[in-house]
């Protein structure tokens, strides 16, 4: 918005943002996207000479929490900057235009600039009843998705309920959401799902395009590599106390105050991938486990149905309306054959006094006089 | 080892003594055996890591470690014996190890023999079938505890897979996880080991029960590999035996 002409390295010395902050920024971003050192002066040769890259911002059903996550920074930093420079003809929390004015802002950049702009969406799609669950200037986000999306040069789901449907999508999920991916086909799309998204992760993938004009490698689920390539639990400040078998029993025990493992408090960072151990959150300086609570598992898909309950280790098992463990369940399956088996082990004992086995009787002749 | 085998081989036309539990069947069976005994109990320290470790400092204690190296070594042994197991189900044992025994339903004597043992079971036969290997119920059974096996081992490696992803075990399993949540994975790993409990409990006190009632030496056959057979016409002619005893009013034999 602010720069109508010009690239980054115009906009940083209009901004008074210096060259050493720059490649500062330059090198955090290579080291973000698991790139050797020698990259950094190949990100900020392709960052300086970075066309300005069309983005629009759509907002679904969500939060605003990712909106939030980018417009966290205490300071204006490169990223925003980056973030900037590049985007956002179209942003309808922070843009300055509404109504008809803003709507036709969108229209133009689809029509103008189809196949070249960045389509970021926030919050999932409800596609029930026709998808009259959310509508924007009288149209549904699953027409404006797919219509928007599906001109783009690529799509980012940013959050967890753009990647994969998030909190709407969770049981019984009455909207029928889902994520930009269930309905938007033939573009490519890259999941960046968190709660919210770190904006490090959006930054570093859209450097990585203008870097090497490709987007960065995804896993099964659609994710970067680089910041959804491991386990929060492989890569957790915490670990050696898992290892040493030292854990949180209760909130604000010892090992509480002491920083220990959060595993038998539900943590799930064993089944989650992303890097906010590595990256943490609002300028590195905190993530959830450095807080002191376990991972939500929030940057998985379907998180709200399967990583619950928060502060357990295991879901719970619905057996006809009850909920059990799975220790409950095994001890009580256990127990049931133990019973069954004693009993038929008594009543088969009264059996062979009453009613001798044939076969028995005819060995045993053979061995009387 | 050839005399005394062909000795045996002429006597067990009628009855006697007869080699049915091959080495590789009961060397996996104790394998087996002791594997699921360490890889449950380790395995329940690692669900619920109920042991209480020094409060020193990380870098000294390394239980959980420790018991999870010895939860994985357990695991690849388990393995290792499932794999030679199932070569000589397929390849190398005799009739009683085949894997046949474990789908009795497709030919009529496995129905008719489960049919039997579940008669007998119900208390509705009083005889258990006369088999050598396992009966069709029983090999049923335990076809149920190798699909058992199959589900541990798969979503253990799937587990395993996720510390290391683009690994061995993650290119072979990770393929699960957009089907079914690492969590359920997790949960069905945790729930197929009380199954597993479960089943031991009944297989001890099956075997036990059968050996009493068939009095074919079962359970030692597991330590020895051999079994006993009574000899059938011996029982025929001992129950025309007790009917006509029974029929003429005089006592039969037996009593004294």
């Amino acid at each position: 918005m602010p720069f109508e002409t010009g690239n980054l390295k115009e906009a940083l010395a209009q901004r008074g943002v210096s060259r050493r902050d720059f490649l500062k920024f330059c090198s955090a971003m290579a080291v973000t996207l698991a790139l050797p050192p020698q990259f950094a002066p190949r990100v900020a040769q392709a960052l300086e000479k970075a066309p300005r890259l069309p983005v629009v911002w759509l907002e679904y059903q969500d939060c605003a929490g990712n909106t939030e996550g980018l417009l966290r920074a205490s300071k204006p930093t490169v990223a925003e900057l980056v973030l900037d420079v590049l985007s956002l003809n179209y942003h309808e929390t922070i843009m300055a235009a509404a109504g008809h004015q803003a709507e036709a802002a969108l229209q133009e950049t689809v029509t103008k600039q189809k196949g070249k702009y960045i389509a970021v969406v926030e919050g999932s799609i409800p596609t029930k009843d026709g998808g009259v669950y959310c509508t924007i200037g009288g149209r549904t986000a699953l027409d404006l998705v797919q219509e928007i999306g599906g001109n783009a040069a690529a799509i980012i789901a940013v959050g967890t309920c753009a990647a994969y449907g998030g909190l709407p999508m969770a049981s019984p999920n009455p909207t029928g959401a889902g994520g930009v991916g269930t309905v938007v086909k033939g573009v490519p799309i890259l999941n960046l799902p968190g709660c919210p998204m770190n904006v490090q992760n959006l930054t570093a993938t859209i450097v990585h395009y203008l870097t090497f004009e490709t987007w960065p490698a995804t896993d099964q689920f659609g994710r970067p590599l680089f910041a959804y390539g491991s386990r929060i639990h492989d890569d957790c400040e915490r670990r050696a106390h898992f290892d040493a078998g030292q854990f949180v029993e209760e909130w604000g025990d010892e090992g509480h105050r002491k920083g220990w493992c959060l595993y038998k408090m539900g943590c799930k960072g064993p089944e989650t991938f992303h890097n906010c151990p590595i990256v943490r959150y609002n300028e590195g300086t905190s993530w959830p486990v450095g807080a002191g609570h376990g991972c939500a598992g929030c940057s998985e898909p379907s998180f709200w149905d399967t990583m619950t309950p928060f502060y357990r280790r295991l879901p719970k098992i619905d057996l006809l309306g009850v909920e059990a463990t799975a220790e409950q369940l095994g001890v009580g399956i256990v127990a049931t054959v133990t019973g069954a088996f004693a009993t038929h082990g008594v009543i088969s004992a009264i059996r062979s006094k009453i009613q001798p086995i044939d076969r028995h009787e005819a060995d045993l002749e053979e061995h009387l006089p | 080892m050839t005399t005394h085998s062909t000795h045996v081989h002429h006597l067990s036309k009628e009855a006697g003594r007869i080699y049915v539990w091959q080495v590789p069947v009961r060397l996996t069976h104790w394998v087996n055996f002791f594997t699921i005994i360490v890889l449950s109990l380790t395995g329940y320290y690692i669900a619920n890591p109920y042991v209480q470790v020094s409060a020193r400092e990380a870098y000294g204690p390394y239980f959980m470690g420790h018991v999870r190296f010895v939860h994985f070594m357990a695991a690849y042994i388990f393995v290792a014996s499932l794999l030679l197991r199932t070569y000589w189900a397929f390849w190398g044992g005799n009739q009683w190890a085949s894997w046949r025994a474990l789908v009795p339903f497709f030919t009529p004597e496995g129905r008719g023999i489960a049919k039997e043992a579940f008669q007998y079971y119900m208390f509705i036969q009083r005889e258990p079938p006369t088999v050598l290997g396992h009966n069709a119920l029983a090999g049923f059974t335990y076809g149920i505890i190798v699909f058992y096996y199959f589900i541990q081992v798969f979503t253990g490696f799937a587990l395993l897979g996720m510390a290391d992803p683009g690994g061995l075990w993650w290119n072979l399993t990770s393929w699960v996880f957009p089907l079914i949540s690492s969590q359920y994975i997790r949960l069905l790993h945790h729930i197929v080991m009380w199954l597993l409990c479960a089943f031991a409990i009944h297989h001890v006190y099956s075997a036990f029960l059968v050996d009493a009632e068939e009095a074919n030496g079962l359970m030692s056959s597991i330590f020895s590999g051999w079994k006993f057979r009574v000899d059938p016409h011996k029982i025929e002619e001992h129950k025309e035996r007790s009917a006509k005893a029974k029929a003429t009013k005089t006592e039969p034999l037996k009593e004294k």
